[in-house]
């Protein structure tokens, strides 16, 4: 399928353009954090037989709203002795770095922000930037709860990106590109050419199948650990941390990292998506296929990512700071680097 | 205005290795006003030294400035989570300083609802234990079931937490009339979240690797410090005071007792004495049901409570097996109708102390599961 940016198009190559292709995923960011907040909520509360909340409007679908309000409305506290700058700084820093991956994420046939060939390296590279930011935070808080938390933080985040990188970088090996379009396009066509199954190909793929699904699998996890979700939320790890690197964070600041998280796990959600699950192709080749149709596939499929952390979360409980760089560097990276040779192997052999 | 003093410091010589922190007394995980001086060495702790006397309430010295009656509300508010087994111990002391023989119905009431309270405090240090271990659904189930068992308790006594209901020589009121039935329901649904708390939590990988292998108290450890209850259990002493020295009834019920084998660790850690409390839930399930087959139906439960508490001249210490451990109560009589006093011996106080001990060496993380499976409650520890 042929790719393009739908407001290029209309508007050709300009400024005007430029701007929409901004403006577009920041709306759609807010309004997926929203209700990924509402979901949070909903599914913890499913989960627990509980209720959740239920005042805030039918069902407690204006919480996320609620609380929003009632976050800008708090006091904006700088702790006494914090460097101030820093201390500032450090939540838009982490914000700026999961919306700027954003840029590359192919939302449709018709719509991606920016397309470059390096897609995939892009959005790896500016994800690394919120440990910058978390190491700022924690580090400017001036306690030590938070300098705890933030110093895990760096040493998980970074330990992480390594096996995550790995598998990307065997996505690349099989689809013969870093371009994110190129790679969703590659999968177009129904589920069995997803990477997830081996990607697109004759019968000989059979041998890469188990390796490709393990892949998906190391991704999954090395995100959960780059998102500092449960069962790897150890930096902000509650029972221990209090609430780890944004302990001295109130009101809007706060309301930063927390909005940040949600990108983040968004952005996540839509690698995996765009690497193994098709991005926005139909899992059923033509039927409801095509560029608008895409935007809904793209949607369903990170928002189910979504849902799964969401799940994940309040289900496990959380491992300590050993074990997970034991899982990272002695379990994740040694099973993806195998995979990364054997597919290796078989592009040269076939 | 003060004025900065500069001191001549062999900088070489500061020890800038390790941080102090103080974790409390407003801090999540510290169950209760508890604050705990630790001293870490990058994340492993070298020392802890807990702080207490947060919620010191002069418990001992009011005792003496009311009645033997008037006491017992009080003792509820020192381990709040089961004052059916605080209650228990005193108003057994005065009774055996008076001499008074309680009914039947009334010894079999106050095992029920004693092993409810049991059941009840089990479910709060499991939960709390998980949720230390950063699991929050499990915590949520045992707490919809202590729910249940909450309810019976209001229906019988008018209290959730606080009951003011065993008095000395019989209970405040009868149970009421459908009350068997209730007891033998909430028997079944705990089982039945037992069965599911054991797949969600108890062996998932994920909490054996957290708690097993953590925060080892060998027995004789155990036994120097005065530990009692489900934390000396977990180290593979099987003393229970049920066993050892019955009291009240519970010589006539057939219960085992659950010790810590190290079944998936060493014996004595964090997973044992977990796993303890997991199984004495079904002990005291099996001690409900046959407490409620063999309870007489008729009876007064008021008939031994004398008008006047006054016991002569003596002292006596009275001890009970506490869900948390042995908890006593050594009271002396001056032959007034106030005691003279009362000294409570409170288990989470001892059972404490141990945690020093055991958490050196151990990550900053494993010293909040070490803490959580000791399962302090700080109303007693303080008093």
């Amino acid at each position: 399928m042929e790719t393009f940016n739908v407001f290029e198009k209309i508007f050709g190559l300009n400024f005007l353009s430029a701007l929409i292709s901004v403006i577009l995923p920041l709306v759609f960011l807010i309004i997926y954090a929203l209700i990924a907040i509402l979901g949070e909520l909903k599914i913890s509360a499913w989960i627990q037989e509980r209720l959740g909340p239920m005042r805030t409007g039918p069902y407690g679908i204006l919480q996320p709203l609620a609380e929003v309000v009632k976050l800008i409305q708090k006091e904006d506290i700088v702790p006494a002795g914090a460097n101030r700058l820093l201390f500032n700084l450090a939540p838009y820093v982490i914000f700026a770095g999961s919306f700027a991956g954003f840029a590359v994420i192919p939302f449709s046939a018709a719509f991606v922000p920016a397309e470059i060939n390096i897609g995939l390296f892009y959005v790896f590279a500016v994800g690394a930037f919120a440990v910058i930011g978390i190491v700022m935070g924690g580090w400017a808080s001036n306690n030590k709860y938070s300098l705890l938390g933030a110093m895990r933080s760096a040493s998980q985040m970074i330990s992480y990106e390594i096996p995550g990188a790995l598998v990307i970088l065997s996505a690349a090996v099989l689809a013969n590109s870093l371009d994110m379009q190129k790679i969703t396009t590659l999968q177009d066509g129904g589920f069995w050419n997803w990477f997830l199954f081996g990607g697109p190909g004759n019968w000989t793929k059979i041998w890469i199948i188990p390796f490709t699904l393990l892949l998906s699998l190391i991704y999954m996890i090395a995100s959960l650990a780059e998102t500092n979700r449960t069962p790897f939320d150890i930096p902000e790890g509650e029972s221990e941390l209090v609430a780890g690197y944004h302990t001295e964070y109130s009101g809007m600041k706060f309301a930063m990292f927390f909005f940040a998280e949600y990108s983040n796990m968004f952005i996540v959600a839509a690698i995996l998506t765009v690497v193994f699950l098709g991005g926005w192709t139909s899992p059923f080749g033509t039927f409801m296929g095509g560029f608008w149709w895409g935007i809904f596939w793209f949607i369903l499929k990170a928002m189910f990512i979504v849902f799964i952390q969401i799940w994940l979360r309040w289900t496990l409980p959380r491992v300590r700071v050993d074990q997970l760089m034991y899982l990272g560097w002695k379990v994740l990276l040694p099973f993806s680097l195998v995979c990364f040779i054997v597919i290796s192997l078989y592009r040269i052999i076939y | 205005m003060t004025t900065t003093k500069f001191v001549d410091i062999d900088f070489s010589k500061i020890d800038s290795d390790r941080m102090r922190l103080n974790v409390g007394p407003q801090h999540p995980s510290t169950h209760g006003v508890l604050r705990l001086e630790v001293e870490l060495d990058g994340e492993v702790v070298t020392n802890v030294i807990p702080h207490i006397g947060y919620l010191h309430r002069c418990f001992e010295k009011i005792a003496e400035n009311m009645n033997y009656q008037q006491v017992i509300p009080y003792i509820d508010r020192m381990d709040y989570i089961s004052s059916m087994n605080n209650e228990l111990p005193y108003v057994m002391a005065v009774e055996k300083l008076l001499g008074i023989k309680v009914p039947e119905k009334v010894e079999y009431i106050r095992v029920i609802m004693c092993e409810l309270n049991r059941i009840a405090n089990h479910q709060i240090a499991i939960a709390t234990f998980g949720l230390d271990a950063g699991a929050f659904t499990p915590f949520l189930y045992l707490f919809r079931d202590r729910e249940y068992i909450l309810w019976i308790f209001e229906k019988a006594t008018g209290g959730r937490l606080l009951f003011n209901y065993f008095w000395v020589g019989g209970l405040a009121n009868d149970v009421y009339p459908t009350f068997k039935e209730d007891v033998l329901n909430i028997v079944k649904q705990v089982r039945k979240t037992n069965k599911e708390i054991e797949e969600l939590l108890i062996y998932n990988k994920i909490f054996i690797d957290r708690t097993a292998n953590v925060g080892i108290l060998p027995a004789d450890v155990a036994i120097n410090y005065g530990c009692s209850g489900p934390v000396l259990r977990g180290s593979g002493v099987p003393f229970d005071l049920r066993k050892a020295e019955p009291y009240s009834i519970y010589d006539r019920f057939d219960f085992e007792i659950p010790v810590g084998k190290g079944e998936v660790g060493t014996v004595g850690d964090c997973w044992d004495r977990n796993i303890v409390r997991m199984r004495e839930m079904e002990q005291s399930c099996r001690i409900i049901e046959q407490a409620i087959e063999q309870m007489p139906d008729t009876g007064d439960v008021q008939s031994a409570i004398p008008k006047k508490v006054r016991p002569p001249k003596g002292e006596i210490y009275f001890r009970c097996e506490n869900p948390k451990g042995e908890l006593g109560f050594y009271v002396v009589s001056d032959g007034k109708d106030k005691p003279y006093r009362v000294k409570g011996r409170a288990p989470s106080f001892v059972n404490l102390s141990v945690l020093p001990e055991i958490s050196r060496g151990y990550l900053f993380a494993d010293l909040i599961v070490i803490l959580g499976s000791i399962d302090i409650v700080l109303g007693e520890i303080d008093r």
